[in-house]
């Protein structure tokens, strides 16, 4: 793996960021970590949508689709795993891999360094990640999951305020270029 | 993944993934009336092929038998043909066998009307090599007492007489060959004339005088028994035609028995009377007469070679 390099495309210069060794990993573990402890403690934390937010991180500095849907995809089979057991293995998973590619797409295209690209951006993917969930749910598990709510845009908001500080913290895992 | 462009491969990279979590998760999920689902996407995903192939299957075997599995229906027509003319062949036999059955039926019912006469039961085997002579030769013979002049006959009346007699066949000549004759007499005015042949299908009455005004189309004539051949009242026939001659009447007689189709007849050993043919039908039939001892001296119906 190469530390950074460019994509040149239509005059934009973008960099793609590597990590230190170990860095996603970790972060990928803590977030699932978080993601289950935290609610016991902190009912209200259970807005979060931790691995998401690694997901979405993750995939817009890495700008790699392939790596981005198939880290997605594990972050959300490890989700699922941990989940109860109404949620089959694969309704996050999914998810996740369409937000990781996604991601990793608009990574690739867009400067995504800029706190209110990520706030705006990680916005939009927890919209269409919570879509996701609705239509795998509707379609697959035959519940009746609303496709918008107002719990769902507070959810959004706050997981987007949220991601602005989180990623914050993990631009530090960065590798200097 | 070779030789895409890297942007496609990532997207193939996600169809497959999603499909396989889509996969894992059908897997996982159970309707509960249809149970797992992937049981039931695969269900629905092969069922059209299945529904395709079978109809493509039917159709295809609808084709076969109504157009390239003609030869065959050729070959089973030409053995369904044959099979016909096979079965015809065996109705006409059957057929035959059935009005055999009723002409046998009808002969024995006549021999039981008349246990107590002797007689024989014959089986006509051939006609007379002369077309000129009304002659029928008879599987009976000396054999089973069968001599000269005596006399044939069917249950509708009188055939002709034995003008042969050899060790196990005899020769009759039938009532209507010109050189035969029978006493008879008109049932209702007991006028005895004789009858004979002219070698045409119809019998004449001989002798009736054209002032004779007892004799009219339509009357009866039975044997008189004058000739010693024949007993009394056997049906001789019926009086179809009368016309005036230069001294007698021309009296045209239609024979009572078929003598043109003849299979079964009986040759009478005696003269004793029998009973009158009327008295013979079913609804005035009466038990059998005569006993063992009648029994004894007739021959039963010949047997169907």
């Amino acid at each position: 793996m190469n530390d950074t390099f460019d994509i040149r495309s239509s005059e934009l210069h973008i960099e793609v960021h590597k990590f230190r060794a170990g860095a996603i990993i970790f972060a990928t573990a803590f977030a699932l970590v978080l993601q289950a402890f935290l609610p016991i403690y902190f009912p209200k934390a259970a807005i979060l949508d931790l691995p998401l937010l690694i997901t979405i991180y993750f995939g817009l500095s890495r700008r790699n689709p392939s790596t981005g849907l198939l880290l997605g995809m594990a972050i959300g089979i490890l989700q699922d795993s941990l989940s109860g057991p109404t949620v089959p293995l694969g309704l996050y998973g999914i998810a996740k891999t369409v937000i990781g590619y996604l991601a990793s797409s608009i990574g690739a295209r867009l400067d995504t360094e800029h706190p209110a690209a990520r706030f705006a951006l990680t916005f939009a993917f927890f919209v269409v990640h919570q879509g996701l969930i609705a239509l795998t749910r509707r379609l697959l598990l035959s519940q009746p999951e609303p496709w918008f709510t107002m719990h769902l845009a507070v959810a959004a908001l706050v997981n987007a305020l949220v991601a602005v500080f989180l990623f914050l913290l993990l631009d530090r895992l960065r590798r200097p270029s | 993944m070779v030789g895409l462009p890297s942007r496609h491969r990532s997207l193939f990279l996600l169809g497959g993934v999603v499909l396989l979590q889509l996969l894992l998760l059908a897997v996982q999920i159970r309707r509960d009336s249809q149970g797992r689902l992937i049981r039931v996407w695969t269900v629905g995903a092969v069922s059209p092929f299945e529904r395709a192939g079978a109809h493509g299957i039917s159709h295809i075997r609808e084709t076969w038998n109504h157009y390239f599995a003609l030869q065959n229906t050729s070959r089973e027509n030409e053995e369904l043909k044959r099979e016909n003319g096979a079965l015809k062949l065996q109705i006409t036999q059957l057929q035959s066998k059935a009005s055999e059955a009723d002409r046998l039926a009808a002969l024995l019912k006549f021999r039981q009307t008349n246990m107590d006469v002797p007689m024989v039961a014959a089986r006509v085997i051939g006609w007379s090599a002369d077309s000129t002579s009304q002659a029928i030769y008879l599987d009976r013979g000396e054999r089973d007492g069968i001599r000269r002049d005596m006399g044939v006959i069917t249950p509708d009346g009188v055939v002709g007489k034995v003008i042969e007699s050899y060790k196990d066949t005899s020769q009759v000549l039938l009532l209507t060959d010109k050189d035969s004759g029978v006493g008879a007499m008109l049932v209702d005015s007991r006028v005895q004339k004789p009858v004979g042949g002219t070698g045409e299908p119809l019998l004449v009455m001989k002798y009736v005088s054209n002032e004779d005004t007892s004799v009219n189309p339509g009357d009866r004539i039975v044997t008189s028994g004058i000739d010693r051949i024949f007993p009394r009242d056997l049906p001789v026939g019926t009086i179809t035609d009368i016309k005036p001659g230069s001294t007698f009447k021309q009296i045209r007689v239609r024979p009572a028995a078929n003598l043109e189709r003849l299979d079964e007849v009986f040759v009478l050993l005696t003269m004793k009377p029998l009973m009158k043919k009327d008295s013979a039908q079913p609804n005035s039939a009466t038990p059998p007469a005569g006993g063992p001892s009648a029994a004894a001296t007739s021959p039963a119906l010949p047997e169907k070679p």
